[in-house]
């Protein structure tokens, strides 16, 4: 019974190829086995991404003491197809000096990299779409082309601050790629595999890798720097509204910019759902069917992205750039070395001497990154020296 | 206190809004509005209406044209109405207030010397057009003494009691006025 749970998208995939199987010739059944897949994470992808919309406002409106979309059917759970409906009888405004071909082409091709990202993450034992040996790499690859499309949206509504925006946009992305690269490495090393269904099999039992002291490290650095790879408070700088009027997504409207919301919630998605995978351990858990684990630690680190956006106001540029370069990066390069460590020497030893020198390099960075106050000043006047 | 201690300082803030907004009622101070709504205070005002004592045909107002005259935007039209012969009677033919020019400032209120005209609570008022459908009339502006003795009960009782003390005082003047 639990098995059946357990493997209950897997057998029903196999369920519906093997009805089509009598009808269609070998060639074509493959097929079908791969337009199911398709099938499902194009459906899985944008509907996770209008629930979330949901989910954001009714948090983000706890946090404020409001009830959030409660009107558009019970507990508004109708209110993203209301707000679709809009978006879609919404008219499409092109600026006249506008890049017409790049303005169009932006917001579509956002969505395909989200969209790709989702055959790489492992729901459950068995569900993933494809089983890359360079999951993790392909995951990397098409995470950072996303800032592409941002900055090609940006160039095209030619508008200093959908420039300013994208510009913002790819300083963010370089800098923070670097430390998110960085932070799974370690993974890696321990793993000895890109395969994300391994680095999930490797952490079966309760061996997650944030309970060890560079996973935890990791983590964080790994989560921080994906929230800043998906544009989320308190890293949303390219669409600063209050400092550059939407960013890159000023000149959009309607479905267009639908779509750049479309990427971001998919990304947001697929950004825990990595998490998860690479330092919770994915879907592995006691008791519960497997994708049921993987969702509820998918959407607890979702839930810490909203809470996020409903606590932290947004950064400035210059400590943004610094807590990437100055923090992050160390930290990153400093876990390497940890994890080295832990992984040659033994197993009651390891432990300490890692969380002693995670510990040690925390406090390092906090100590040279700490803030440089001024000594007083004292003025005197002229006279009194005489 | 550590470097980012105010950011978890910050979290555990909001964490704590969003738990107790489950729980208490100080947390969640969001009122239903269509299906739930505050009581209205009582000195609120809205838009104008006319009062009459005991049935329609009773109003206070005589048509003495003041309100219309003090009304700062001049949203208040009003027409006296005359008998069969020609001679002006002390009603109003025609009593209009545009709702669409009234800024609910209640001067009407303030200056009327028959206490015939007073501020409403209503204000779901809206209608599809701009122009006749908030040209309020004479019917649709009257409503009972006792709404108003509802809506407002301090400021009716005080009305009242002003009233009463001026028809004793008129009643012996009104032989001799008969006569």
């Amino acid at each position: 019974m639990t098995e059946q749970a357990d493997q209950i998208f897997v057998l029903a995939k196999k369920a519906l190829l093997n009805f089509l199987s009598p009808f269609l010739p070998d060639w074509a059944a493959v097929f079908a086995s791969i337009l199911v897949s398709i099938g499902a994470i194009a459906v899985f992808g944008p509907v996770t991404m209008m629930y979330l919309t949901l989910l954001e406002r009714k948090l983000v409106g706890r946090i404020q003491n409001r009830y959030g979309p409660n009107r558009v059917g019970f507990w508004g759970l109708l209110q993203p197809i209301a707000d679709g409906i809009k978006m879609l009888t919404k008219e499409d405004i092109v600026p006249a000096k506008a890049d017409k071909f790049a303005h169009f082409l932006a917001p579509i091709a956002i969505v395909v990299p989200a969209l790709l990202i989702f055959s790489v993450i492992p729901f459950g034992r068995g569900m993933i779409a494809v089983d890359l040996s360079i999951g993790i790499l392909f995951f990397l690859a098409l995470s950072s082309t996303t800032t592409i499309w941002i900055f090609v949206a940006s160039w095209a509504s030619r508008n200093k601050f959908s420039l300013l925006g994208g510009m913002r946009s790819v300083a963010q992305m370089i800098s923070y790629e670097i430390p998110m690269v960085l932070s799974i490495v370690p993974v890696l090393l321990v793993v000895g595999s890109f395969s994300t269904v391994a680095i999930v099999e490797a952490q079966s039992g309760w061996h997650w890798f944030v309970f060890t002291p560079w996973g935890i490290a990791g983590f964080l650095i790994f989560f921080l720097t994906g929230v800043a790879e998906v544009n989320r408070t308190p890293f949303d700088l390219p669409e600063g509204e209050s400092e550059i009027v939407a960013g890159f997504h000023t000149e959009y409207s309607g479905m267009k910019f639908a779509l750049f919301y479309m990427a971001e919630f998919m990304n947001t998605f697929s950004i825990s759902a990595i998490v998860a995978t690479a330092y919770l351990g994915g879907w592995q858990g006691p008791w519960l069917p497997s994708w049921v684990w993987f969702f509820i630690k998918t959407y607890a680190l979702i839930f810490v992205m909203m809470w996020f956006r409903g606590t932290l106001p947004r950064l400035r540029v210059d400590q943004l750039m610094g807590f990437a370069w100055k923090f992050l990066l160390p930290l990153a390069l400093i876990n390497l070395l940890i994890a080295g460590i832990w992984l040659k020497l033994e197993s009651p030893k390891n432990y300490l001497v890692a969380l002693v020198m995670v510990i040690g390099s925390l406090m390092l960075l906090y100590w040279a990154n700490g803030p440089e106050i001024p000594k007083k000043r004292t003025y005197r006047y002229a006279y009194e020296n005489e | 206190m550590i470097f980012g201690g105010g950011v978890i300082k910050g979290m555990l803030v909001t964490f704590k809004n969003f738990v107790l907004s489950y729980f208490s009622k100080e947390h969640l101070t969001t009122v239903q509005y269509p299906e739930e709504r505050l009581p209205a205070k009582e000195r609120y005002r809205n838009f104008p209406f006319l009062i009459f004592d005991n049935k329609p045909e009773d109003l206070r107002c005589v048509s003495c044209d003041i309100c219309a005259k003090e009304c700062p935007p001049k949203c208040i039209t009003i027409v006296r109405d005359s008998d069969a012969s020609g001679k002006p009677l002390k009603r109003p033919k025609v009593f209009d207030i545009d709702f669409s020019i009234c800024m609910n400032c209640g001067i009407c209120e303030e200056v009327c010397p028959f206490d015939a005209i007073f501020m409403d609570h209503e204000f779901e008022l809206a209608e599809y057009g701009r122009f006749e459908d908030l040209n309020y009339h004479k019917e649709d502006l009257l409503k009972s003494a006792e709404h108003f003795a509802k809506i407002r009960p301090q400021d009716a009782a005080r009305i009242d009691a002003k009233r009463a003390e001026k028809a004793q005082k008129v009643e012996p003047a009104k032989p001799q006025s008969q006569t």
